[in-house]
């Protein structure tokens, strides 16, 4: 019985395979080419960061014999003044930068995320007060603000991304507080609420998983803004500190020898540029995978 | 008008209370002046000693009352006491505060043009080879950390001057040390040739995602009835262009710049540190190396200031390039 069926919808003219909301979205994504070839490169990106220290031969921490060596085979990338191979340094760099923009854009939309349902779900003076102080956060000069109160954190990377994060939600937290204004008018909320669903769980189980897109979209764009605020940070000096590195504390470093030891610069700095403008492609990509009627560009 | 930039203003004040006092907590969040000087100085200063620097400083009193001495110290000018008695916070913030404020409105004015013309220029030119540029362009300086692109133009700064065996641009200061012929024109030259790199490095960051919003803005009142209509009527289509589509299509420009303006004062830090300025970013630094509380809550003040003063002028703007918005 069930053959026939299969059969018979096999035989029909047009066939159209049932999806669900992730598969449209993934195929979407994947239709974005330069989304598609991003996404590729920073994973070969991370890869090095991560599996590439198992594998080279050079610690970062290590002082090799050769000082202020350019570019060559044993030492792709040369290495500084004080013998120290580039590459591995890189790769550390990477690393460190990559770990702090990750758990910065989590922190910061969960946070958001939270701030922004609960303003826009009770309204009046809840909203008012949270978004008022939203608006306050946002108007603060964030790398300003991040080089005071990283005066605390002493270099721990996590630390660096708390106090990112903690200037970085209010955005998210605006823009979860837009989808859910308009979502707690729906009927599907009202039918929760007639079965007696609580307010927690209206918010958690039925606005939040709905404002799911511009949530993950902004959290991308997150990452690739949390990159360049921690290498300017640690390149001021108040970010990750030596003996650990990040990519801004590389560029700091080589700054003053630009003309000299040219590859101490332009290696951290092409590994920053990479990152930040592939995660804004693929927050591209993800944007209009999420939702086909707002394309980027319009017309 | 003027009522109504007045009223603004007199809204601005609690606004400008509330963020220094959010401020105030930072800093005090931030770090301890006296655990800082108890343990950092060597031999150990005596508790005698550290109880007359935490008296300097009211670091003696509760966090709320020393927030009210510093706040009713602000009106007589006095911006509050430097952990280095040898520092008057007041005399050395002013003229470093003007240097800073002289590099952002130039790199936001520069950053505006910049973004208008291009964008107004791949809307209407859309998907041909030049939207393609600017629009590759805007997402690589988006990408780009404001501090390498600083020192790469301050390389191609030195580079240029040695191929040209004489000073074209400056890379290093605000101004000159001192000048061979000291007068007021070439006062005024030297500073702008200061100028030139960092504020062009500072305004192609902005000028990125500024001129993305020109763009869509600009494509859609092209698309707009009421330009159909104008076009329909005959009028030139310079005049649509200018007149009626561009004046309309600059008001989120103006919108997305003012809120930037925080994060410029703060980027600003970054460019003067590449370009060794003796600015406002220097003050900030040095203040939080220090751990000089007071020194960083002057700069918040005056990044808060600036802050809402650009904010009143975007609204102020609104009213120029809005018809429909009237204030009186």
């Amino acid at each position: 019985m069930t053959d026939t069926a299969a059969r018979r919808a096999a035989e029909r003219e047009f066939t159209v395979r049932e999806r669900t909301q992730l598969q449209l979205t993934v195929r979407r994504f994947l239709r974005h080419r330069l989304a598609v070839a991003s996404l590729f490169v920073l994973i070969l990106v991370v890869v090095f960061a991560f599996v590439g220290p198992l594998l080279w031969r050079y610690d970062y921490a290590q002082f090799t014999p050769d000082n202020s060596v350019a570019p060559s085979l044993k030492h792709p990338f040369g290495t500084t003044e004080d013998g120290k191979d580039e590459l591995a340094l890189v790769m550390r760099g990477t690393q460190q930068s990559v770990k702090v923009a990750v758990l910065t854009a989590v922190a910061a939309t969960a946070i958001g995320a939270v701030w922004g349902a609960i303003a826009g779900f009770y309204r009046g003076l809840v909203d008012a007060l949270l978004m008022r102080f939203a608006d306050l956060v946002l108007t603060l000069p964030l790398l300003a603000v991040a080089a005071v109160l990283a005066g605390n954190t002493r270099g721990s990377w996590w630390l660096i991304a708390i106090v990112i994060a903690g200037l970085q939600w209010a955005i998210v937290s605006r823009i979860v507080r837009g989808v859910v204004l308009s979502l707690r008018e729906k009927e599907f909320i009202e039918a929760a609420r007639a079965l007696g669903a609580s307010d927690t769980r209206i918010i958690f189980r039925h606005l939040l998983p709905n404002a799911i897109g511009p949530v993950i979209v902004n959290a991308t764009i997150l990452v690739a803004v949390a990159i360049l605020y921690e290498t300017a940070l640690s390149f001021l000096g108040f970010g990750i500190k030596a003996p650990d590195t990040s990519l801004g504390l590389l560029v700091n470093n080589a700054r003053t020898a630009v003309d000299t030891r040219p590859w101490l610069f332009y290696f951290p700095g092409l590994f920053i540029i990479v990152i930040a403008l592939t995660i804004n492609f693929i927050g591209d990509g993800l944007r209009d995978a999420f939702d086909p009627r707002q394309q980027r560009i319009r017309q | 008008m003027l009522a109504y930039a007045v009223r603004r203003i007199a809204v601005s004040i609690p606004v400008l209370l509330v963020s220094t006092f959010v401020g105030f907590v930072i800093t005090s969040l931030s770090g301890d002046p006296v655990k800082n000087f108890a343990t950092s100085a060597s031999p150990p200063p005596t508790q005698g000693a550290i109880d007359a620097y935490a008296r300097r400083l009211h670091w003696d009193e509760p966090l709320l009352e020393r927030y009210w001495i510093w706040l009713t110290g602000l009106f007589r000018g006095d911006f509050g006491p430097s952990v280095n008695p040898g520092r008057d916070l007041g005399a050395d913030m002013w003229t470093r505060f003007g240097v800073t404020l002289r590099l952002i409105t130039a790199a936001i004015v520069l950053a505006l043009i910049l973004a208008v013309v291009v964008g107004v220029i791949s809307a209407i030119r859309q998907y041909s080879k030049l939207d393609y540029t600017t629009t590759f362009l805007g997402f690589l300086f988006l990408a780009m950390p404001a501090f390498w692109l600083a020192v790469l133009l301050k390389e191609a700064g030195i580079w240029v001057n040695e191929q040209a065996g004489t000073t074209i641009f400056y890379t290093i200061g605000e101004h000159s040390p001192f000048l061979e012929v000291d007068t007021a024109w070439n006062r005024f030259t030297d500073t702008i040739g200061h100028m030139i790199l960092p504020t062009i490095s500072l305004a192609l960051i902005n000028f990125a995602s500024w001129s993305r919003y020109q763009r869509g803005s600009m494509l859609e009142v092209l698309n707009s009835d009421y330009i159909r209509l104008a076009r329909a009527k005959g009028l030139r289509p310079r005049t649509v262009l200018i007149r009626h589509a561009l004046r309309t299509a600059l008001i989120p420009l103006v919108t997305i710049s003012a809120i930037d303006v925080a994060q410029i004062m703060g980027g600003a830090v970054l460019t003067e540190t590449v370009f060794q300025w003796h600015g406002f970013g220097e003050f900030l630094v040095r203040s939080i190396n220090e751990v000089d509380v007071y020194g960083v809550l002057a700069w918040l003040l005056l990044a808060g200031t600036v802050v809402i003063v650009f904010n009143l002028v975007a609204d102020l703007l609104y009213a120029v390039l809005d018809p429909r918005i009237r204030y009186d």
